[in-house]
């Protein structure tokens, strides 16, 4: 009994020693997507009959919902603790014309399945993460933008000559993740056979062995893995949907929804989206020009 | 309240609800060979299957199942075993909840009167006769009420299964959310399905109990 | 009855015969770990850059901070649901019908409901900004519920003389709870209750489902942001998260026994008689029954 135990508990100090010794800094592969570039922060802001705005400067910094976990485009490096991609670089720069620096800003992870809840409950102030615009989720949050328009396609395995459209999904394996819209899409309009995890690196991880045949959810996501896995993966190129991307934030603040899309406006014109496209998605080879706001 | 009177949310609750019952029997059945299986091994003269027993119960029995189904879900296709997700989730369950069926049947076994393993001894029986013919059956009737709370736990812990592609109730809970119904109506069906899975449980293993109870 | 009285020593020829069977089932075993690894390996889950990520200092110090979170929605639930499950077995062994019929109910309830939903349901319909305490209560309630059962098994187990005879000495209720059947109960019940504290720290890892930062949400992160030759590192994050779960808890366990050893050293007379259905039996071979017996997983 006594071996026993002390085995358990050399066994948790292992296990943390080996956890908490010798850390190098910075990150593996060096990866930074993002030109770096931080925005020429506004001073003495002030939005009038905006309760969001009001909490987030009496805190003194705005907390951002976003993703983690999809190259070039919401993606946080652990090894560094670092956030790029190119809705990161969205969300910086509202932030920058709603009087908040770099440093005044935290980002916090939402999944898909959870953001409607974190942003209509406050846990975050606003959300940028490859957020379609649909009257759906219109009913428990607002939008501001589009900012981007992404549209549904298919990442499928280098060799893969079979699957050259959505049409020729039909009883063939497709993986996304929970509760977006995509997967939904492809079920029911295409008769495909769904697997759903909570984030598309699983998926991603799925194709890669081939336990599924294809990942789908919007181009834009599915490039950033591409660029990845260049040998491996590509992106079929056919989008079958218009996504067009929002920042969604609480239903009822009207003034914060304005001043996001004046920021959006003013970035758009001034050619910092055209930067960070080209630094992060525009590596996948894509053009892109912004979309028409929609204001509400 | 009407959540599942609207669309063909009805058809997804039922199937649902099926897919947890299935879960829980298949993995239940997998969990009651495999926990006397290394109950057996755990008792027995062989010091390699007694370790292979330990180790097991005292690995899984001390590791977050949600853990051991990201091993199971991506691990063993890593090694080409590839039986789907189902299939995946069973044996997740199935291996877990075998470590403690396991350390009830044995248990279970340290409750039947040491004369009368001396008797079987005592008549020439082998390891294995002694335990199949007189030591499990006595012990049966002690073991009976813990593996019905077990069950019942394992019921509960198939909504894991939920997480990894299985479309069981809680899957039925998250797409009713995603859908934008109130969570409370939600929460209201999908509790009452598990309750009527365990209280069934319940209701059996009391039965069980008391038909071994007269028969002694 | 400990194992050997199943079978005599074993003569020459049963000596023979165990070592075959030994010595397959090693071989079996070994083989088998000996497949594993090596698919694995050829399928680059030992690769350099599969590990990478854990040398770096910031995901360390992640790692540990989901520990830290692990362990603090730990301490809270564990504490909460042991004051919960003191009220409801309480409640349960009151003199009055309704509190009894309430705690039964609430102990049924929760006792069936399973974690992910009660987490989940609280998560969206309440705790939309604090994980944390979705989390905790989700524990507490189901965890309570448990551990109230167990109290009052514990409570039931103590011989009925026990109670008679301080109630003859015209002790009233609360005192014949709290200065005869408590501190009886108390060492026979404790195996349990800490058995039962090793599920709630297990229980902790679903926190990831509702964006709580535990050490299973850290390793997930970790996991789905590197990507590399082969594919993402869940394998090597399981491979490095379990052990310490597994630490943990039988460091846990470990507490649990050597708690029970000491409790039976220093007993004199008769350890109280185990009430036959509650699965709490004084010697040490059922100590860890009661794991399974009262314990949901």
């Amino acid at each position: 009994m006594r071996t026993r135990r002390t085995a358990a508990a050399a066994l948790a100090v292992l296990a943390l020693t080996a956890v908490a010794a010798c850390g190098k800094d910075g990150s593996p592969g060096g990866d930074s997507s993002g030109p770096g570039t931080s925005y020429e922060v506004k001073k003495n802001v002030s939005i009038t009959g905006s309760p969001t705005f009001d909490a987030a400067k009496k805190r003194g910094k705005l907390i951002i919902g976003a993703k983690a976990d999809q190259p070039n485009l919401g993606f946080e490096d652990v090894a560094s603790g670092t956030r790029s991609g190119f809705d990161i670089e969205i969300a910086k720069m509202v932030a920058a014309d709603l009087g908040f620096s770099d440093k005044q800003v935290e980002f916090k992870t939402i999944p898909s399945t959870n953001r409607e809840t974190a942003i209509a409950g406050g846990e975050v102030d606003y959300y940028v993460g490859t957020y379609t615009i649909n009257d759906d989720r219109k009913k428990q949050i607002s939008f501001a933008g589009p900012y981007f328009v992404a549209g549904q396609d298919l990442l499928v395995s280098k060799d893969n000559t079979a699957i050259t459209g959505p049409e020729a999904v039909k009883g063939k394996q497709v993986c996304s993740a929970t509760g977006s819209t995509s997967i939904k899409r492809i079920a029911d309009q295409y008769g495909a056979k769904t697997t759903a995890f909570d984030t598309y690196s699983q998926c991603v991880d799925k194709l890669l062995d081939g336990s599924v045949d294809a990942v789908t959810t919007d181009d834009a996501i599915l490039k950033g893995y591409a660029a990845k896995y260049p040998d491996k993966l590509k992106v079929v190129g056919k989008p079958f949907s218009q996504e067009p991307y929002g920042i969604g934030l609480n239903k009822d603040d009207k003034a914060l929804r304005d001043a996001i899309n004046n920021a959006i406006e003013a970035h758009e014109k001034n050619g910092d989206w055209k930067k960070a496209y080209d630094a992060t998605l525009g590596k996948s080879g894509a053009n892109a020009t912004p979309p028409q706001l929609v204001r509400y | 309240m009407n959540v599942l009177f609207t669309d063909d949310n009805f058809t997804l609750f039922r199937d649902g609800f099926l897919r947890t019952v299935e879960l829980t029997a298949l993995s239940g059945l997998l969990a009651l060979v495999l926990g006397v299986l290394l109950a057996a091994f755990r008792v027995s003269p062989v010091p390699p299957l007694r370790i292979f027993g330990t180790v097991w119960v005292n690995v899984l029995r001390n590791t977050p199942l949600v853990l051991l189904f990201f091993a199971v879900v991506f691990g063993l296709p890593k090694i080409g075993v590839d039986l789907g997700y189902f299939t995946f989730a069973v044996l997740a369950l199935g291996c877990y909840t075998a470590s403690f069926v396991c350390e009830t049947v044995r248990s279970g076994i340290n409750t039947v009167p040491l004369g009368q393993a001396e008797a079987a001894r005592s008549l020439g029986m082998t390891f294995a006769q002694t335990l199949r013919l007189v030591v499990l059956p006595q012990a049966t009737r002690t073991v009976v009420s813990p593996t019905g709370s077990i069950l019942i736990a394992l019921t509960k812990n198939s909504a894991i299964a939920g997480a990894f592609n299985n479309a069981e109730l809680y899957g039925v809970m998250k797409t009713w959310n995603e859908l934008g119904y109130k969570i409370f109506a939600i929460f209201f069906w999908i509790a009452l399905g598990y309750l009527v899975i365990t209280f069934a449980i319940s209701a059996l293993f009391r039965f069980l109990e008391n038909r071994l109870a007269v028969a002694r | 009855m400990s194992s050997s009285v199943l079978y005599d020593a074993p003569g020459p020829r049963a000596r023979t015969r165990n070592r075959i069977i030994g010595a397959v089932a090693v071989i079996g075993i070994a083989a088998l770990i000996w497949v594993v690894v090596s698919r694995l390996d050829a399928h680059g889950q030992f690769a350099a850059d599969m590990w990478e990520p854990f040398q770096y200092k910031r995901t360390q110090e992640r790692l540990l901070h989901g520990l830290q979170d692990t362990l603090t929605a730990f301490g809270f639930a564990a504490v909460l649901s042991l004051a919960l499950g003191a009220l409801l077995a309480a409640g349960r062994l009151s003199d009055h019908r309704p509190v009894r019929w309430f705690c039964a109910a609430f102990v049924e309830f929760f006792r069936a409901m399973p974690l992910v939903i009660m987490i989940f349901a609280l998560y969206v319909g309440i705790f939309g900004d604090a994980p944390l305490w979705a989390l905790v209560i989700g524990l507490t309630l189901y965890n309570g519920s448990v551990q109230a059962e167990i109290f009052r098994a514990g409570i039931n187990a103590v011989p009925r003389g026990q109670s008679e005879a301080a109630y003859a000495l015209g002790l009233r209720k609360t005192q014949v709870m709290s200065s005869v059947l408590v501190p009886q109960a108390f060492r026979s019940m404790l195996p349990a209750v800490l058995s039962q504290l090793v599920v709630t720290l297990k229980d902790t890892s679903l926190g990831y489902i509702i964006t709580y930062e535990e050490l299973l949400y850290v390793g997930k992160l970790i996991a789905g942001t590197t990507s590399t030759a082969e594919g993402y590192p869940y394998i090597p994050v399981v491979l490095v998260i379990a052990p310490v779960y597994i630490g943990l808890c039988l460091a846990l366990s470990g507490l649990a026994r050597w708690i029970e050893a000491r409790g039976r050293r220093s007993s004199k007379g008769a350890p109280p008689a185990p009430a036959a259905d509650t699965g709490i039996a004084p010697d040490s071979g059922a100590g860890t029954i009661v794991v399974a017996a009262a314990a949901d997983q």
